[in-house]
């Protein structure tokens, strides 16, 4: 099977627990089970090849330039975390279908768990550095979701949290390390990176990429001093911990100090930082497990222990070294496994896994017992069993390993380091299961189900099969270790086996083991003393670490983010004109190129409104009527100002657009106070002032500046007027560039201005379901109304104007293409027609004859146009390609048919629907109680005489747009 | 002809900005429509000023106006009446929920005293 379909299966699998879970919780299980049984056939595939020594490739192109490919890659030593992530994820599956209660939502957490899996195993197949910091963080939140899979209880989402920051904290640092590593081999492929041992020492960016990727995997890894977030994250279910700290989560830093080994090992640098970091996480994990109580954190410290064992035998960078590592991270899988999943058995049956209310369980549940006392057993480290074959092997190597100048520290700490751990099993077995059997266990325990401890029995019989016949197990463990080594080094001949003759290492096993049995003799004062000495907590350190950032952070926030926007906004102008200084006064400004152009009276007059207009704006802006009456001459003079300046069709739409933006606006000044108080201080405005006029002189010098000179390059605009009628077929060059040249970017200008009209509308529903409802409701007007809010006269009017109003509009559309016009030009003045029936008319009496929604009418643009675009697809063009022709009716001149001016219909739609819906919903809020809909265009009517002006209950009708 | 152009964008931007730093939505949405017309111009300046030949294609005419400034500060005068009429509605929301048209938070003390 590719192996694409080995990372990708758990992946898409996961969906399918969620569907499942209706199905029952068999069903969702199972399904699972399948897609995990899959993924560890496919696997299982490829192990012709990797016993014939071959790596097997799999390879997409994802960003080349980036040097990020989907590239995998499958060897001895990537098979062999596979299949401990898939084979031992398999157990857990079934262990988790009845360890989960009826109270847990089974497809989520099978969902989790398959993310995990499929995040565990692209990491151990990634060939790209890359894609592995993809996996690597997918993991990372991942897990987040497992550990705090029981959401209700806080210990699980803070060692989610814990576990989480201190995992995420490491990716990032490793991101750094591996980008570095990157670049120094110039590929971010591991199969190249593998080939520069030399270069990559050699380099001087060395030492940091080893320390940042170090930091990534010691993190993951839970070496010291990142040791303590493992414990914590014990709060999640037992399948969770059994599967996350025996074989996949914590291994994956393992994996990658393993995978990276052939190029980063060897220097004095690694030796000292991994080995000591190993040494000291192994003898500290295995002295905290030994007081614990809290079977699972005594677990979990005993698995800290152990990754600092592998750590330290990564560390020697001895050949001997990784593969007795290599060895001992399958034992350490089968027999950790087996552990967690005994004790989660305890902890179902009895409810309670605190080691001082159990004990005599030996005789009440005998399985469990055997199961459990195998796996512990071969943790301590007695003959035939597997722990014993690798830590010999490990004593073995201490033996060999001179650290700081001195050949016993090694030797002394890692006996010491085994003599806990043996202890520590030891209280595991007999505090929980030997002694006599009590009555005062919270529920009675029995043995469970077989569903329950087959998997802890499967790997109970592994831990002895390999224990007691390591030969079959010695080609495999020399297959993964040469893949480990790669060119290194040579796989040693050192073969595994139970007896070595009188070695040192066995005298130290032998000292360890009787060592373990005296600490327990005399536990009950040792805890008494460990209770009394004072020790740092490592979740009130860290708590007290986060909680003071995130204190810093908040105040960091909040003085610079305090939801004064003048400040932003003056921070904003001030930076802006700063930086625009800058670049004027380092920047070199050549001389003028362009005569400047003289102007006559009329420009001069129109500029002289203009500025009076926005002088008297900023003066008079507390009356807000006058200022909105003034801003409509700055608009009315910038549009004149297009005329004059060659752009009709800027003229045309700044024109339109005023029209709408004024009625937009008062239509707000209906709900709005009329007049701004007085509120900022003198000196606040002076200030302001004084920010304004710098900003307008910044304008003004840039402007000034540019329009002297001619541009730096060559504008594309030749391009544009050459081939607007030979390619586009039209004249107006604009309208051209618009439809056609530019089309693609107006297409999303009409989903944009769509977007805006549907969000307007959409608030406008939620004001009116609001609380904000009663208060439109019983608004009263601020100002008089007019007895005769829709007079006769313009009613006629506009009912006259419509028709010529729509000819405009059409004539303008059509004449788009070729003179000043087109579909934004035609929509807004089409939308002001519709406007002035409103206005005129009342809201009521319009609506009541409109036929198509305004969401349709924008819907209706959007599609005409995507649609237009599409269809140069079936011409097998790329999207909105134009296309014309010219056609001649008799009796009419010969005109021309274009596509572009069908993608024209679809701007002109939206542009409708879009001013006419912003424009409703503003209006739909003026309804006022006790306003009674006329069904009449005219409050005042002659021609009707059954409701008449004197009469009360109809004086102000109607809830007018203006 | 330049002159009148540019200081216009000047005076244009000043007034924005000054109405922009006011502290009640109203004037503030007008400052933003201001600044609107000075960039709009800006953008159509920088096509640089022709008087008198627009961008319509004529037989025997050799000169025209750079057009492409035109169809983008087009599209941006479309857009944004989209985006003042946005801006409008949601400080029309903030005021008919609040009775408040001020943009800025004001500190907590100073709502309490306004509730008292």
């Amino acid at each position: 099977m590719s192996l694409f379909y080995i990372v990708l299966l758990p992946f898409l699998g996961a969906l399918l627990p969620g569907i499942m879970n209706a199905a029952g919780r068999a069903a969702c299980a199972g399904v699972t089970f399948v897609v995990t049984l899959g993924a560890f056939v496919g696997l299982m595939t490829n192990l012709p090849a990797i016993i014939a020594g071959e790596t097997v490739q799999a390879s997409i192109e994802w960003l080349p330039r980036l040097g990020l490919n989907f590239t995998l890659m499958l060897d001895g030593l990537g098979f062999f975390f596979s299949l401990l992530i898939l084979g031992i994820g398999l157990l857990i599956i079934a262990y988790a279908r009845h360890y989960l209660s009826r109270d847990d939502h089974m497809g989520e957490f099978f969902t989790y768990l398959l993310l995990f899996q499929g995040a565990m195993v692209g990491i151990v197949l990634s060939d790209n550095i890359l894609l592995l910091l993809v996996f690597w963080e997918l993991t990372s939140l991942s897990s987040f979701l497992l550990i705090g899979y029981w959401k209700h209880l806080p210990e699980g989402r803070q060692g989610a949290r814990m576990a989480l920051t201190v995992t995420g904290m490491g990716g990032l640092a490793m991101i750094g390390g591996m980008l570095i590593l990157g670049r120094i081999v110039g590929s971010y492929d591991l199969s190249v990176i593998l080939q520069n041992r030399e270069l990559i020492q050699d380099s001087p960016l060395y030492l940091p990429a080893l320390i940042l990727i170090l930091l990534g995997c010691f993190t993951k890894s839970a070496q010291f001093p990142f040791h303590f977030w493992l414990p914590h994250a014990m709060a999640a279910p037992t399948p969770v911990s059994a599967y996350l700290h025996s074989a996949t989560m914590v291994k994956a830093g393992i994996f990658l100090m393993a995978r990276l080994w052939p190029v980063l090992s060897g220097t004095p640098e690694w030796i000292v930082i991994v080995t000591t970091a190993g040494l000291i996480t192994m003898v500290l994990g295995a002295l905290i497990a030994l007081f614990k109580h809290d079977l699972k954190a005594l677990l979990a410290f005993s698995t800290v222990s152990h990754l600092g064992l592998i750590t330290m035998l990564l560390g020697t960078s001895t050949a001997f070294g990784a593969m007795a590592a290599v060895f001992h991270i399958l034992n350490h899988a089968t027999f950790k496994a087996a552990l967690f999943m005994s004790a989660g058995i305890v902890d179902h049956e009895a409810h309670t896994r605190d080691i001082r209310r159990l004990g005599g369980l030996r005789t009440l549940m005998p399985v469990v017992f055997t199961i459990a006392t195998v796996a512990a057993l071969s943790m301590a480290g007695i003959p035939f069993l597997n722990g014993f074959l690798s830590k010999e092997m490990m004593l073995e190597e201490a033996t060999h390993t001179v650290l700081f100048g001195s050949d016993w520290l090694v030797p002394v700490l890692a006996t010491v380091g085994s003599l806990l751990s043996a202890a520590y099993c030891f209280r595991f077995i007999g505090h929980t299961f030997l002694g006599p059997v009590r009555d005062d266990y919270p529920h009675k325990p029995h043995d469970p189900n077989m569903g329950m401890w087959m998997p802890p029995a499967i790997l109970a019989v592994l831990v002895v099969v390999i224990g007691t016949a390591p030969f079959l197990a010695e080609p495999f463990v020399k297959l993964v270790t040469a893949s480990l080594l790669g060119a290194a080094a040579e796989v040693p001949d050192a073969y595994l086996a139970i007896w070595h003759g009188l070695v040192p290492a066995l005298y130290m096993s032998i000292i360890a083991v009787l060592g373990g049995l005296l600490l327990m003799l005399v536990f009950a004062p040792l805890l008494r003393a460990w209770e009394a000495t004072p020790r740092p907590e490592a979740k009130a350190i860290f708590d007290w670490v986060v909680n003071g950032a995130a204190a810093l952070a908040g105040r960091v926030i909040h003085g610079l983010h305090n939801g004064a926007f003048t400040r932003y906004a003056m921070i904003a102008m001030v930076t802006i004109v700063a930086a625009g200084y800058h670049a004027w006064a380092t920047g070199t400004v050549g001389p003028a190129t362009r005569a400047v152009q003289p102007a006559g009276p009329v420009p001069v007059a129109g500029w002289a409104m203009l500025v009076a207009a926005v002088i008297g704006m900023v003066v008079l802006h507390r009356n807000r009527f006058l200022a909105l009456m003034l801003i409509g001459i700055v608009g009315l003079m910038v549009s004149v100002a297009f005329v004059f300046l060659s752009a009709p069709d800027l003229a045309m739409t700044q024109f339109t657009v005023e029209v709408v933006t004024i009625i937009l606006m008062l239509l707000a000044l209906n709900f709005l106070p009329n007049r701004t108080p007085v509120e900022s201080t003198l000196l606040r405005r002076v200030r302001d002032g004084g920010v304004a006029i710098l900003g307008g002189l910044a304008a003004f010098a840039l402007s000034w500046h540019y329009m002297l000179r001619d541009a730096v390059a060559a504008p594309i605009s030749e391009f544009h007027l050459a081939n607007s009628y030979k390619g586009g077929g039209g004249t107006n060059v604009v309208n051209v560039i618009l439809v056609d040249f530019r089309g693609f970017d107006t297409y999303g200008e009409i989903i944009v201005l769509g977007i805006a009209a549907l969000l307007i509308y959409a608030l406008t529903e939620t004001l009116l379901d609001g609380p904000v409802r009663r208060k439109l409701l019983n608004r009263l007007p601020s100002q008089p109304r007019s007895g005769d809010m829709h007079p006769m006269m313009m009613v006629v009017l506009t009912r006259v104007i419509m028709p010529v109003v729509l000819l405009v509009g059409f004539y303008i559309f059509l004449r788009g293409h070729n003179e000043p016009g087109g579909g934004f030009i035609a929509g807004l003045i089409v939308s002001i027609a519709v406007v002035m029936q409103y206005m005129a008319s009342g809201f009521a009496w319009t609506s009541a004859r409109l036929r198509y929604p305004y969401h349709g009418v924008i819907g209706a643009g959007v599609l005409v146009a995507g649609f237009t675009g599409i269809g140069s697809w079936f011409v097998a063009k790329p999207f909105l390609t134009s296309d014309f022709t010219y056609v001649r009716i008799p009796p009419f001149q010969e005109f021309e048919l274009a596509t572009a001016a069908l993608f024209d219909l679809g701007v002109f739609l939206a542009v409708v629907g879009a001013v006419m819906l912003s424009l409703e919903s503003f209006s739909r809020l003026a309804h006022r109680d006790g306003d009674t809909d006329s069904e009449f265009p005219m409050d005042i009517d002659p021609s009707r005489e059954e409701i008449g002006p004197d009469q009360p209950d109809a004086p102000v009708t109607g809830k007018g747009v203006g | 002809m330049e002159l009148l152009v540019a200081s216009a964008i000047g005076v244009m931007t000043a007034g924005g900005i000054y109405l922009v730093l006011r502290l009640r939505t109203f004037p503030v949405i007008l400052g933003v429509s201001l600044l609107t017309y000075a960039v709009n111009v800006y953008l159509f300046a920088s096509g640089r000023l022709t008087i008198g030949a627009p961008p319509i294609l004529t037989d025997g005419v050799e000169t025209y106006t750079d057009p492409l400034p035109q169809a983008l500060v087009l599209t941006a005068i479309v857009i944004s009446f989209g985006m003042t009429a946005v801006v409008v509605m949601i400080g029309l929301g903030a005021y008919l929920g609040s009775e408040d048209d001020h943009v800025d938070d004001r500190p907590a003390t100073q709502k309490a005293d306004d509730q008292a």
